[in-house]
């Protein structure tokens, strides 16, 4: 450092008396003794007592000098402020210390010449010290000063870099960052907001941040500003739009944050703004493809889906809708011998016509897939209203549609379905439309069908039947029940008819008519008519081995299913033979339709079953197409002539002349064709009267007996009754 | 806007600093109103204070000049100031012109008042940093280019340690230090205390009141305290002992005030 104390040893020894040497050395220890520890000086005891040894000669010297001069009293001054005798009491004490001792020690106390020089000595010291000090002290200031503008040059150029980089981050940033104070005045925007938003930094000082408004900004946007405004909050991010200066609108992911002052209280917005704007049209685009069918250009499943349920999520008490489930009719034809491209074309047109014809607030056009269309009301009044969109739609239809030289017409089945929404669900709503098409299809297509809730009842109980029959036959939920056939001739009970019955546990005692046709359409009728047989064969045995000779034969109805089941004669034997049943006790009825109407196969079944004895009857006779030609070649022994013919016969004072001749007319056919005759639907005295005298041979009905158990049949043969 | 925590604080001349204050007590002028202010007020509570800055300076060149004749010739100086006469490197370099000396020191004016005069010594580095993040300093390029810590380094904490309270761990410091110095480096500690049966006269308490409020917090150790600063050391001689005590340079500075001195000093040499 620059600060060096001179702690030479002086080499020239003073010319002087050796005693005034003494007396000066007594007093250089008395000066250190005095100045020691009044200012810090980097030597040890004894170099200070030679520092003050060589000041004191030095002193000596000049006050015995010729001529006198007191410039060595300055350089002394001098040199102990070089040597850091800088304390306040060190000069104090050395000028006093020279005044009261120094010419004492050096054995001139009270020389008048001598105490006038020290004077002069002590004076130029004090002044010696004093400008040393000055100059010490001014240099050490400005040392100090110095310090003082290079630590804060360092702090600053830091401070400055530090600055420089956070400049560089938010001018450079590919984000947009604005900052606005509290009240919302802009204070500064990034270029990338400058340039996401197309105004200037002046420009947009201009502004309010709440200028920024949007009247698409979601009510939570401002709502969070406020908070944070308020301080309730330090951050937030939003989903937002922007006015662009070119009037676009941009989208953008907005990060507001609140910066605090020391104290806490708010102080700055900083808002980080990212335009996604191009994400979010991508994300419309893709959304659009996703919700709509590109061949088309109509909405699809899935935004019908979505709008059908927020129809739902919307519905206040008593609102309606309505729908209409459209499929064309014959359309897989027109694809399969036309080719998908004009099935294609077919469709767009279609869909180009339905788009027309049903136009305006709440409707909705939607392609479900295939050729199947929907259409959505919302806010219908009424059925009224959907079938008024139904019958437009028909009529949009109905001019041909020209298609690659194809003139092609199209039709198209609606089911509709209108009602208020609450008690409802949207997926009751589509299914009770799809129910609807089938019967609009089933009822003859090019049409409409409405909703109706009986009839989907009775569907629904038909399929329910169906559901349940095949465990219902494991569970013995079937029985049998036996109606006479009696011969009118003498009233004896001749045979008796099986009639299948169902004890459903959740709709009680059915008839055939409500699951022969369901039985024959699933199948079960195979394995449910072979249980009945037996049950009927079990039955007759029972009664051959009680009455004998005269025991009836059971009859038992044959589903046309049934008579073309390749098993059936083997069936029918296997069972006859574990029952020991004769075959001429078992009577066989079909319908005419199931013996004249079929192949070879049934009917050789048939001859089969006749061969080995076993009797045929065609059952309701007369409701059919027969062809009598044929009826000669056929193995059928009975002809059962349908209950309906009975009517014009049943009132006891007159007769319907038509039904009477052709009861009469029946009854000659089948005696003239060898063939026994039965009458159904015996119900008045009057009619087994008649049938006796129109020759039929066989009566069977409510006048004889109702169906009932076997039992019934027991006392009938016993003559209980 | 907050600044960014890297940057550095106001240089606040109206705050008084330990520095400058001791500069002022040591009879410099590189202070300013309020560093002299605040030195003058805890003067009138304890003028002795004088008295004892002087002997932790001198505490200082005993200790460098011991050291020195150990053969050590590298000198880490933790809170070194503002340099006025004396410094460690005069008295190391007058020895032997090849010493080194790292300063360390957390006021920025002090700092820069050494590098402007340390500005074409090679040997010396001036660091700005708080010692008591002993890995920062011994990482800094300026320690790790001045000093070889293969060989022995002298590290002085003088009228340092009072300013490091319990709870700022000064036994984990040191700790720090220690672990990166050769065998047969030296720690030198002075700082303020009292002995256990020291009673502490209603002006030092009065005194230590102003200077806590004015200028920074100081913490008192006694005798056992500060012995156990030395962990990992071996004290030489005399131990741990009042300041005018340790290697005084005559009789004549062992007075009858030296046994009530209040502070301490010891030099301990890992072996």
């Amino acid at each position: 450092m620059t600060e060096r104390v001179d702690q030479r040893v002086r080499e020239d020894r003073s010319p002087l008396d050796p005693a005034v040497l003494a007396g000066a050395e007594v007093f250089a220890r008395s000066w250190a003794t005095a100045v020691i520890g009044s200012s810090y000086v980097p030597m040890t005891r004894a170099e200070v007592a030679q520092h003050l040894q060589d000041l004191t000669e030095l002193l000596v010297a000049a006050l015995f000098a010729k001529p006198f001069r007191t410039a060595p009293g300055h350089e002394i001054g001098s040199r102990l402020v070089d040597a850091h005798f800088t304390g306040t009491d060190t000069l104090g004490r050395t000028v006093q210390l020279l005044g009261d001792d120094l010419l004492a020690d050096l054995g001139f106390p009270g020389d008048e010449r001598l105490t006038s020089r020290l004077a002069a000595l002590q004076g130029a010291l004090a002044a010696g010290y004093a400008r040393a000090l000055r100059e010490r002290t001014l240099a050490e200031q400005e040392a100090i000063r110095a310090a003082v503008l290079d630590a804060r040059d360092q702090a600053e150029s830091m401070l400055r870099a530090s600055e420089a980089r956070f400049r560089a981050m938010f001018t450079e940033a590919a984000i947009g960052i604005g900052i606005a104070d509290i009240d919302g005045r802009i204070l500064d925007v990034n270029q990338a907001l400058q340039d996401m938003l197309g105004f200037s930094v002046d420009e947009m000082r201009q502004y309010n941040v709440r200028d920024l408004m949007h009247p698409e900004d979601a009510g939570s946007v401002w709502r969070l500003y406020d908070q944070l405004i308020a301080g309730e909050c330090d951050h937030y991010r939003a989903e937002k739009r922007f006015h662009r200066a070119d009037g676009e609108q941009v989208w953008t992911h907005l990060t507001l944050s609140l910066v605090r002052d020391d104290h806490g209280e708010p102080q700055y917005q900083v808002a980080m703004i990212e335009d996604v704007t191009d994400r979010h049209l991508l994300q419309n685009r893709l959304r659009y493809q996703a919700l709509h069918d590109p061949l088309t250009g109509l909405p699809n499943r899935a935004l019908f889906l979505e709008r059908l349920g927020r129809v739902f999520n919307n519905r206040a008490k008593h609102v309606r809708a309505g729908l209409c489930y459209l499929d064309l009719d014959g359309f897989k034809v027109i694809n399969d011998s036309l080719g998908h491209d004009t099935g294609d074309q077919l469709l767009v047109e279609v869909g180009r016509r339905l788009d027309q014809s049903v136009s305006g607030e709440g409707k909705l056009v939607a392609r479900m897939g295939g050729d199947e269309f929907v259409i959505l009301v919302e806010g219908s009044s009424g059925e009224q209203d959907i079938v008024e969109v139904a019958d437009r739609v028909l009529t949009a239809l109905e001019a041909p549609i020209r298609i690659a030289g194809h003139e092609l017409s199209v039709s198209a089945s609606i089911g509709i379905v209108e009602r208020q929404l609450s008690g409802t669900t949207s997926a009751d709503l589509m299914r009770d439309a799809d129910i609807t098409l089938y019967w609009a299809k089933a009822d003859g297509k090019a049409r409409w069908a409405l909703y109706d809730p009986e009839r989907n009842a009775r569907e629904v109980a038909r399929f329910t039947l169906s559901a349940t029959m095949p465990r219902a036959l494991e569970r013995g939920e079937f029985y049998v029940e036996y109606q006479p056939l009696v011969r009118l001739e003498d009233s004896t009970v001749t045979g008796v008819e099986a009639l299948v019955r169902w004890q459903h546990p959740e709709f009680g005692r059915l008839a055939p008519d409500r699951f022969i046709e369901l039985a024959e359409e699933t199948g079960l009728i195979v394995p449910l008519g072979r249980w009945v047989l037996r049950k009927a064969c079990e039955e007759a045995r029972r009664w051959l081995e009680e009455f004998g000779d005269s025991a009836p034969f059971v009859s038992v109805n044959l589903a046309v299913r049934q008579s073309r089941d390749p098993e059936l004669v083997r069936d029918v034997k296997q069972i006859l033979d574990e029952c020991s049943l004769p075959p001429h006790h078992l009577q066989l009825e079909l319908t005419e339709s199931a013996i004249m109407g079929t192949a070879d196969e049934p009917l050789e079944a048939l001859r089969a079953l006749c061969d080995m004895g076993v009797r045929i009857a065609i059952d309701d006779f007369g409701t059919g197409y027969s062809n009598l030609a044929y009826l000669k070649h056929l193995p059928v022994h009975e002809l059962k002539i349908a209950g309906s013919f009975m009517e014009g016969l049943r009132a006891e004072n007159e007769e319907d002349p038509v039904d009477s001749q052709i009861v009469a007319t029946l009854v000659q056919l089948a005696h003239a064709l060898s063939l026994g005759v039965t009458a159904e639907g015996v119900e008045t005295p009057a009619q087994a009267a008649r049938l006796l005298r129109l020759g039929c041979d066989t009566g069977q009905g409510w006048f004889f007996a109702r169906p009932g158990p076997p039992e019934n049949i027991d006392s009938l043969l016993r003559g209980d009754l | 806007m907050e600044r960014p925590n890297w940057a550095p604080g106001d240089i606040d001349l109206e705050r008084p600093s330990v520095a400058r204050v001791y500069d002022y007590w040591l009879g410099g002028a590189h202070n300013f109103a309020a560093d002299r202010a605040a030195a003058e007020k805890t003067l009138e509570a304890m003028p002795e204070i004088r008295t004892v800055v002087l002997n932790h300076r001198a505490f200082l060149r005993r200790a460098v000049r011991y050291l020195l004749d150990q053969g050590v010739r590298q000198f880490l100086d933790l809170g070194s100031g503002i340099p006025t006469v004396g410094n460690v490197h005069e008295i190391a370099q007058a020895a032997d012109p090849g010493a080194r000396v790292v300063y360390v020191d957390l006021d920025p004016v002090a700092v820069a008042h050494s590098r402007s005069l340390l500005d074409t010594n090679t040997q010396v580095s001036v660091l700005q940093a708080d010692v008591r993040d002993a890995l920062g300093v011994l990482s800094s390029p300026e320690v790790t280019k001045q000093l070889d810590f293969d060989e022995p380094v002298g590290v002085l904490m003088i009228a340092l340690l009072h300013f490091v309270s319990d709870e700022e761990d000064p036994w984990g410091i040191i700790g720090r230090y220690r672990d990166r110095l050769a065998p047969g480096s030296y720690l030198a500690i002075s700082q303020a205390g009292y002995d256990e049966d020291d009673v502490e006269s209603s002006a030092s308490v009065q005194a230590r009141r102003i200077y806590d409020r004015q200028v920074t917090r100081s913490t008192f150790r006694n005798r056992t305290e500060i012995g156990r600063l030395f962990d990992g050391f071996t004290l030489v001689e005399p131990g741990v002992v009042r300041l005018p005590a340790w290697h005084p340079e005559s009789p004549a500075d062992v007075e009858e005030a030296g046994k009530r001195f209040p502070g301490f000093a010891a030099v301990g040499r890992k072996e």
